[in-house]
């Protein structure tokens, strides 16, 4: 298979998270990225520790995000430095950063700068909050926008404060937004030739994640969010709708039926709720029965019910459990990677299948400047022709 | 120029994942075309949130659906089936999440429609892919969080599994799924041959874990652990939460905590030295910081730690962040006007193209809205 952004050539500025992914993304695809790193430390995320786990000398998250990935080092304010790196945008397809707003004016390369020498460029921005306004210079960091956004009022229980989503969703969610919006944009240029700008935010980003809600909430009038005594799963959604306890373990139910389940679970107090609109207004006493009652048989007796009833259940499992399940395994989600250096280390791949093959790479992430050499000798060689 | 404009996407997606993804290509300039059951439509149009309907759809349908357009057709009668095979020969994609068997049975599984276009970009959705024990099990948000691990990365120490309060396995499928097929219309544009795009829900939620899944997989297995209260990342140290002020709530992020303990004048956290005291001693690092952010309000703290750099936030609802400046500024919302005459505000696109936002007032089909002038404009009867 021809991976289908083979031959595409991404020069990547940014750090953390967002940006990185995005190209993480296109490097899965096919494209080859290249890293502009700053010397000496480099991307920040490499030294972004998490559970202090320490991999080879960068964060795990750090290899994660960046496999399939070359690294430049570059001084930026430098001038010899500066001249290589023109010569990597002149023949970029794609150039992306997500600075806070004005910093690349100041660094030099902008889109408009960058178009000047490379007219069929398609360069992507991300910033936290868009370039006007008055969070314009927030940190665009992802506790920070979920917390501002609303998001936080979306999960666990109503008796608790805000609950945030305990992955960095808007960071994820922005750079996949970024991806989507460069490759739309390499598509239009395959047809007519000309490059294009791709701006993202991560607030409208997490604003575009809870459209629905948003939605919801301009309709009804502005009402407040109302999250479910316990077991919430959905604030917008009624019983059953949630994780329950059971006697070895934990139950997750989705749409169903109040009293067919009543009866299938053999709980009779269920067989009341009759009418449909009470499984959302009575949702915490329907809850509250249900939670009660789940508690008095295992996981498996529950689903050896449910299941062949259709109704819409499932265990609730760890990554242990998962990982050890035929379901999982048949995925083949997880690859290794080696690095230049020898050091492997496991990590997942791409969930996108093309013509039914999995997107593979071997390739770790970088060491810092790993490939700084190779590609100024690369340039090199492709700009003088010798 | 809106980048995708031209391409036209055949869309048999119901619900969210598949129609998702749609979306995003029609508000990027695609004609995007839902193939529907006469009369009842798409099985999404009756799935409602809080009850809220326009006419005969949900609103939650309204808001996954605008800028499209709808055309009956049973695919169980020939003649149907006959005109959608004409369409899908002057389509750009069609997308479907059809359970495995269900278009072979049809005759339009990949295999039969590429000789019919070979430029095809043909996008599959399914729960957990098309083998294993699971491939039969229904792709449902919650069932597929609830599986994946993901519900133990949220919440506090003590709370049950902790869902994501919105339905994050579809919307991260619905999102690969669009980036599959645009880079698929990329390779087409030099090779000019089609392709097979598949996603999964399941593989969707565990690459939207990754970095959390490659460090559980390179620190020899250990399980998340939530902080205490206020946790805000089970794999990230102190001060990294929610905390309650006298007022309110605060968000704080990666912060040294020695460093937040001399800028706030709480004294106790300079105790805390060096980073690994910050994932050994969370919980309590974070009871102490609680008990002291208590004692004064959100806006008190802001004043005082904005200014010094340290990353924080204020904690809102929809209807404190919809009414502030910073939201407004975004011009994040819009319009769109039903047959009915109806009008529902939604939000746009996030993705600016070439400094423009990308609106669009075209409102959701009703089913079968646009059969006759597709039919006309395809030249299908």
């Amino acid at each position: 298979m021809i991976k289908p952004l083979e031959d595409i050539l991404v020069v990547d500025f940014s750090q953390f998270l967002s940006g990185p992914s995005a190209s993480l993304r296109l490097a899965d695809l096919g494209a080859r990225v290249i890293k502009i790193e700053k010397p000496d430390t480099g991307d920040i995320c490499r030294q972004l520790y998490v559970s202090n786990v320490i991999m080879n000398g960068d964060s795990s998250i750090f290899h994660a995000i960046n496999r399939n990935k070359e690294s430049f080092v570059a001084d930026l304010k430098k001038k010899e430095d500066r001249t290589e790196i023109w010569e990597l945008v002149k023949q970029a397809d794609v150039v992306m950063h997500n600075f806070r707003p004005g910093v690349m004016e100041r660094l030099g390369f902008d889109f408009e700068s960058v178009k000047r020498v490379n007219p069929e460029v398609v360069y992507g921005e991300i910033t936290g909050y868009g370039d006007e306004g008055p969070w314009k210079n927030k940190p665009g960091q992802d506790l920070l926008v979920q917390s501002l956004s609303g998001l936080t009022w979306l999960s666990g229980n109503g008796d608790k404060g805000p609950v945030p989503m305990g992955i960095a969703v808007v960071d994820i969610l922005t750079g996949a937004h970024l991806a989507q919006g460069l490759m739309a944009c390499l598509v239009r240029r395959g047809i007519t030739g000309e490059g294009g700008l791709v701006q993202v935010s991560m607030l409208e980003s997490v604003v575009d994640f809870q459209f629905e809600a948003i939605t919801t909430y301009y309709r009804d009038g502005g009402q407040p969010t109302v999250r479910s005594l316990k077991n919430n799963a959905h604030a917008y959604l009624g019983a059953p709708y949630g994780i329950y306890q059971t006697s070895n373990g934990f139950l997750a139910i989705a749409m169903g039926s109040i009293p067919q389940l009543g009866e299938l679970l053999q709980c009779p107090e269920l067989l009341h709720y009759k009418e449909v609109a009470s499984w959302f207004d009575k949702r915490d006493e329907i809850k509250a029965i249900l939670a009660q009652h789940l508690q008095t048989g295992t996981t498996e007796q529950w689903l050896a019910v449910l299941e062949p009833a259709d109704i819409w259940c499932a265990d609730v499992m760890t990554w242990d459990r998962l990982m050890d399940h035929e379901g999982f395994k048949v995925l083949e989600m997880i690859q290794e990677v080696h690095m230049g250096d020898g050091y492997s280390y496991r990590t997942t791949r791409c969930p996108i299948k093309i013509d039914g093959e999995i997107l593979v790479s071997d390739k770790g992430a970088p060491k810092l400047g790993e490939h700084t050499a190779a590609i100024i000798e690369e340039m090199l060689v492709k700009h003088t022709g010798r | 120029m809106k980048p995708l404009e031209n391409l036209v996407v055949l869309e048999f997606s119901q619900f969210m994942a598949g129609p998702s993804a749609g979306l995003r290509l029609a508000d990027l300039g695609a004609r995007v075309i839902k193939i529907e059951r006469p009369g009842k439509g798409e099985s999404g149009r009756q799935i409602a949130i809080k009850n809220l309907f326009s006419g005969d759809d949900s609103i939650v349908f309204h808001t996954i659906n605008r800028n499209k357009e709808s055309y009956a057709a049973d695919l169980k009668s020939p003649e149907d089936l006959e005109r959608i095979k004409k369409l899908i020969a002057k389509a750009d994609v069609m997308t479907h999440n059809f359970r495995p068997g269900v278009m072979e049975k049809i005759g339009l599984d990949y295999a039969t429609v590429s000789k019919i276009n070979p430029r095809l970009i043909y996008g599959v959705v399914t729960g957990y892919g098309n083998k294993g024990p699971w491939a039969k099990k229904p792709g449902q948000d919650l069932l597929v969080q609830s599986l994946s691990g993901l519900t133990h990365l949220s919440g506090d120490k003590n709370d049950l599994p902790t869902p994501f309060g919105l339905a994050v396995a579809d919307m991260m499928c619905g999102a690969h799924f669009a980036q599959g097929i645009l880079a698929a219309l990329i390779r087409r544009g030099k090779t000019k041959q089609g392709a097979l795009v598949e996603v999964s829900l399941l593989e969707s939620i565990l690459d939207f874990q990754f970095e959390l899944l490659t460090t559980y997989l390179n620190d020899g297995g250990k399980q998340p652990e939530r902080a205490k209260q206020g946790n805000g990342n089970a794999y990230l140290s102190a001060p990294y939460g929610i905390y309650k002020t006298k007022d309110r709530y605060i968000a704080m992020a990666m912060e040294d905590v020695d460093v937040l303990g001399e800028k706030l004048g709480c004294y106790e956290l300079l105790a805390y030295k060096g980073s690994d005291s910050w994932f050994v001693y969370r919980d309590e690092i974070m009871a102490k910081l609680g008990a002291f952010l208590k004692e004064r309000t959100t806006a008190e703290w802001l004043a005082v730690l904005e200014p010094a750099d340290i990353w924080c936030a204020d904690v809102q609802n929809y209807e404190e962040f919809l009414n502030h400046e910073g939201y407004k500024v975004l011009q994040m919302e819009q319009e769109t006007v039903s047959a009915d005459g109806d009008r529902i505000r939604t939000t746009r696109c996030p993705i600016r193209i070439d400094r423009q936002k990308l609106f669009s007032p075209k409102s959701a089909p009703k089913p079968g809205q646009h059969t006759q002038e597709i039919n006309k404009a395809f030249e299908l009867v």
